[in-house]
């Protein structure tokens, strides 16, 4: 009846249970809060079922969020863990823990943290940066945002159900297969990206279409903001690589349901090919990440230096030049795996190609800054930040790209911290980036500087201090994923230099939860009344903030790639009484939930072999999308009167 | 603190940090940059060459940021503002060409010391090589001297300054061979056989590791390499002849049974072909020390694992 689903699920160590307690005073602390102040109908109607595209993205960034604190975590763990398990000491968990524990972290932080920020900004800010009223598939977006949702509950079900994968943010087979990981661990995995990933792929067609298809009049491809560029090309990027990775998921499934062979290493399956597989997805996605930060960092260089973004075209070549050849560089993850020198010097050679694109994109920023009024305001700090450790990390990457190179740091702590120069100081920093600038755009308040520069200081300084040591320690031979090293080595010193850094981070994030709650509580102070804190240069700043649910009253025209500075300098008011039209709005949906709910509780049924259960939830499924298809009243309109009610309050 | 005294302080801290980095790191013991053999020698000698081409690039990107960034902040009025300023051809070609300068000319180191350096590659000295067959399993390492017919666990020795051809698969998840001293690593898989070509230059012990996550063992899978001179080389050899005991077949699966943080384990001699049939388990499941492959020769496979 419940497959292998029973009592010794539960676990009973002390580091899981704090987890799991602390994670479910958390959820029953809100579910009290929302009882106590009836919120449960304005959280329902409000938020859960809204089809409007900028509470989708708070949404998707709340989840975030949240899991980065659980994916921070992890961290802390694990640098306590290193810091301590040397020699006769073993640290405070278990080689199996350990595992499990970085397994989780890499997940968490690339699926659920940086997807759900990238994609909470591409959702707050694409439509009104290309003067749309909407995304070209409003409910597809809501379903997205609900798969991604129902990934990340499911990851943290594993914690209290079960266990999680011990195979590496990766799960390489035959590590990851029946033979060697028996247990549900990498099916919780398994599902919960196979879930996660539908929503990626679906809110990735969802806006190549909203960008192509729903631009202002006026605005040419070569008119779009930078930020919208980026998104263009990381959502190209989504569409060719998220299929790869449905189907390797789909086929290791496959091999741990069904018994499979794809990836065995007998009957004629090749583990290699799984390999390979999940890298033709896998390097396209830390570009999915990184090119949207880079178009925030063109965004926030310009507006606060107050000039022009230097270098447009090159930034488009660029961008498109980085798309192609993210494609023909997988390889560069497993030189060791004896490839032939050919294969092994093209693809490293290739590698190297994609500096001369990014080097340039680095360069065409310092020039937006040069004879420019730079005001460093804290999503500018941010970018210094980004420049220095990305810097870094690139070298770290060019060197890793020459193959003979790589073999003496490959899967070294040096490739981790490689890695982890380009995701937070490059991807993490840069979101961070566009959450301070945008924000007060989306809630209409800012959020305070004072903090928010401690926050940022932090990060940096704890970045450096976490992450130096590990550039040393892999060319001392530490490799990665170590629960445990001998005393001799002499390792341990610089190991509790990382967990100083680690410690120093997470005041860092301390002065950003701060920074939030006093920014919440000084709202009235911070208001942004003009829809423009930042004197900015898009469409995003020409409407207020927050801005009405159709986004603009009248879409304002494009003449320029800086519409609104355009608009700004020539003056124009447009304080004239103007005729208001009526809009066409979709109406609230719960199906996006209701197909969440599904997707959790068939994942949970195909982790645990309920057959039964996963076979209802799938008749659940296609019946609510019948439903839902033939639903021919999903839009209304707002009169023109309401529009100009709400226009008017506004500015009252 | 006036802010022109804080960003010299800034400055000369940041200073101050990257000598005590150089320092660091020419004083202790970092395996990569302290090899050992030849091999080593050359990728380290690699590693240094790149980094030192990219500072090219990487030290101008520094100090401009740092300049541009305090020259033309908004309270410095004297700084000229141009707002319109967005591009200069001769600027932005300048900008594609010099990392193209760069990456062209890493490009035709990467191509030859790719080469020159591919595992694969028997080491070019006027030696006979010693060939040693290792096996990962969970979670040790097996290695089998063919020639001298003996077997170790987690220890590996061979003669200075002579070419070792190590023949590498695995009988447990994948692992990743490495001894930092000596050159870099390659991944061992079930069913395959890969080659690292490695030499030591001078005599000593050596760290080796799996760099691979294979389970939960991993981190215990440590070994010795140990080069020593011919002689010395010879009588181990005798010395691990005359001391333990056999690894046939039945006492290999023992072997392979999982187990973690093992000894230094001697085998006086081994089943013929032992690692050929290790590999042949995976090609014809189920037949693994029936009669009929136990003295069955199988056909050479490439590192991919095919025929």
């Amino acid at each position: 009846m419940l497959g292998r689903l029973n009592l010794d699920a539960i676990p009973t160590d002390p580091i899981t249970l704090g987890g799991l307690i602390s994670g479910t005073l958390g959820i029953l602390t809100v579910i009290g809060l929302l009882f106590y102040f009836k919120r449960w109908k304005w959280l329902y109607r409000n938020w859960l079922t809204s089809l409007d595209p900028k509470r989708i993205g708070v949404m998707y960034i709340v989840i975030a969020l949240l899991m980065l604190l659980r994916g921070a975590a992890d961290a802390v763990m694990m640098r306590t863990q290193q810091a301590l398990s040397s020699g006769d000491s073993q640290g405070i968990l278990s080689a199996d823990q350990f595992q499990q524990v970085f397994s989780a972290h890499g997940t968490i932080m690339i699926f659920f943290v940086a997807m759900g920020l990238m994609f909470g900004l591409i959702n707050w800010i694409v439509p009104l940066q290309i003067g749309a009223r909407d995304v070209a598939f409003p409910f597809l977006n809501s379903v997205s945002f609900w798969l991604f949702a129902a990934g990340a509950i499911l990851v943290n079900v594993s914690l209290g159900v079960g266990e999680f994968s011990a195979a590496g943010w990766l799960a390489y087979p035959p590590l990851s297969g029946l033979e060697y990981s028996p247990g549900v661990g990498v099916d919780y995995w398994i599902w919960a990206l196979q879930i996660a990933g539908v929503g990626s792929l679906l809110a990735g067609i969802n806006f190549f279409v909203t960008i192509l298809k729903m631009r202002r009049a006026g605005m040419t491809l070569m008119k779009m903001p930078m930020f919208t560029w980026s998104v263009l090309t990381s959502m190209i990027l989504v569409i060719f690589a998220f299929p790869i990775l449905t189907a390797t998921l789909g086929m290791l499934s496959l091999d741990r349901l069904l018994g499979m062979h794809f990836f065995t290493s007998d009957f004629g399956g090749n583990p290699m090919m799984y390999v390979n597989l999940i890298w033709a997805w896998g390097h396209p996605e830390v570009y999915i990440l990184i090119l949207p930060a880079f178009g925030i960092f063109s965004e926030v260089v310009a507006t606060f230096s107050r000039k022009r973004l230097f270098g447009y075209t090159s930034m488009v070549i660029a961008l498109i030049a980085i798309t192609f050849l993210s494609f023909i560089v997988w390889l560069h993850h497993f030189f060791t795996m004896g490839a032939g020198a050919n294969v092994n010097a093209f693809f490293g050679i290739m590698t190297m190609v994609i500096a001369i694109p990014t080097g340039v994109k680095v360069f065409n920023w310092l020039f937006t800054m040069y004879r420019g009024k730079i005001t460093f305001a804290t999503p500018m700090l941010w970018f210094l930040g980004f420049v220095i450790i990305f810097t870094i990390g690139g070298m770290a990457g060019v060197l890793m790209a020459v193959p003979p190179a790589d073999f003496q740091v490959h899967n070294s702590l040096f490739l981790v911290a490689h890695f982890h120069s380009m995701v937070v100081g490059g991807v993490l920093f840069g979101f961070f980036a566009g959450l301070t600038y945008w924000f007060p755009k989306i809630f209409g308040f800012k959020l305070n500087e004072r903090l928010g520069r401690y926050a940022v200081f932090c990060w940096i300084g704890g970045f450096i201090l976490a992450f130096v040591p590990l550039y040393i320690l892999g060319l001392m031979g530490a490799t990665r994923r170590l629960d445990h090293y001998d005393a001799s080595m002499g390792w341990q010193g610089l190991f509790i230099v990382a967990g100083v850094g680690g410690a120093i981070i997470m005041v860092g994030i301390g002065f950003q939860i701060l920074q939030l709650a006093y920014s919440i509580l000084m709202r009235e102070e911070n208001s942004d009344l003009t829809g423009d804190p930042w004197d900015g240069r898009t469409l995003e700043w020409a409407t207020s903030s927050p801005p009405q649910i159709y986004n603009f009253a009248h879409v304002p025209p494009v003449s320029d790639r800086d519409a609104f500075w355009a608009l700004k300098q020539a003056k124009t008011s447009s304080s004239e009484k103007l005729h208001y039209e009526s809009i066409r709005l979709p109406k609230n949906s719960p199906v996006g939930m209701i197909i969440a709910a599904f997707s959790i509780m068939g994942g949970f049924a195909l982790i645990w072999h309920i057959w039964w259960l996963a076979v209802a939830c799938l008749v659940g499924l296609i019946v609510t999308i019948i439903i839902r298809v033939s639903d021919e009243h999903t839009e209304y309109t707002l009169p023109a009167s309401k529009v100009r009610k709400l226009e008017e309050e506004q500015y009252v | 603190m006036k802010r022109k005294y804080k960003v010299l302080f800034f400055a000369l801290l940041a200073t101050a940090a990257v000598v005590a980095l150089i320092l660091y790191l020419k004083t202790s013991n970092v395996a990569v940059l302290n090899p050992k053999g030849v091999i080593a020698s050359k990728e380290r000698d690699l590693i240094i060459t790149t980094t030192m081409l990219m500072l090219i690039v990487v030290i101008p990107v520094f100090i401009l940021t740092f300049f541009i960034a305090w020259k033309y902040r908004a309270s410095n009025t004297k700084a000229k503002y141009s707002p319109d300023l967005d591009h200069n051809r001769l600027i932005e070609f300048t900008w594609w060409a010099i990392p193209t300068v760069i990456i062209v000319v890493l490009s035709l180191i990467t191509w030859r010391s790719t080469h020159e350096l591919d595992p694969f590659r028997p080491i070019a000295v006027n030696k006979k090589p010693i060939t040693v067959q290792v096996v990962a399993l969970q979670w040790k390492w097996l290695f089998i001297y063919p020639e001298q017919n003996i077997a170790t666990v987690n220890l590996v020795q061979f003669p200075v300054d002579t070419p070792v051809s190590f023949e590498i698969t695995s009988d447990a998840p994948m692992n990743s061979f490495w001894i930092p001293q000596l050159g870099g690593q390659v991944y061992a898989m079930a069913g395959m056989k890969t080659k690292l070509h490695l030499i030591a230059g001078e005599a000593g012990d050596f760290r080796g590791s799996s760099a691979n996550i294979s389970g939960r063992g991993f981190a215990g899978m440590d070994f010795t390499a140990r080069s020593s001179s011919r002689g010395n080389f010879n009588s181990w050899v005798e010395s691990v002849k005359s001391t333990g005991s056999t690894l046939s077949l039945d006492q290999y699966k023992m072997l392979a049974k999982p187990s973690q943080n093992n000894k230094v384990t001697y085998f006086s001699s081994t089943e013929d072909n032992l690692q050929g049939k290790v590999i042949m388990k995976y090609m014809a499941p189920g037949v693994f020390g029936q009669a009929g492959y136990q003295d069955g020769s199988y056909s050479e496979y490439d590192s991919n694992g095919h025929h």
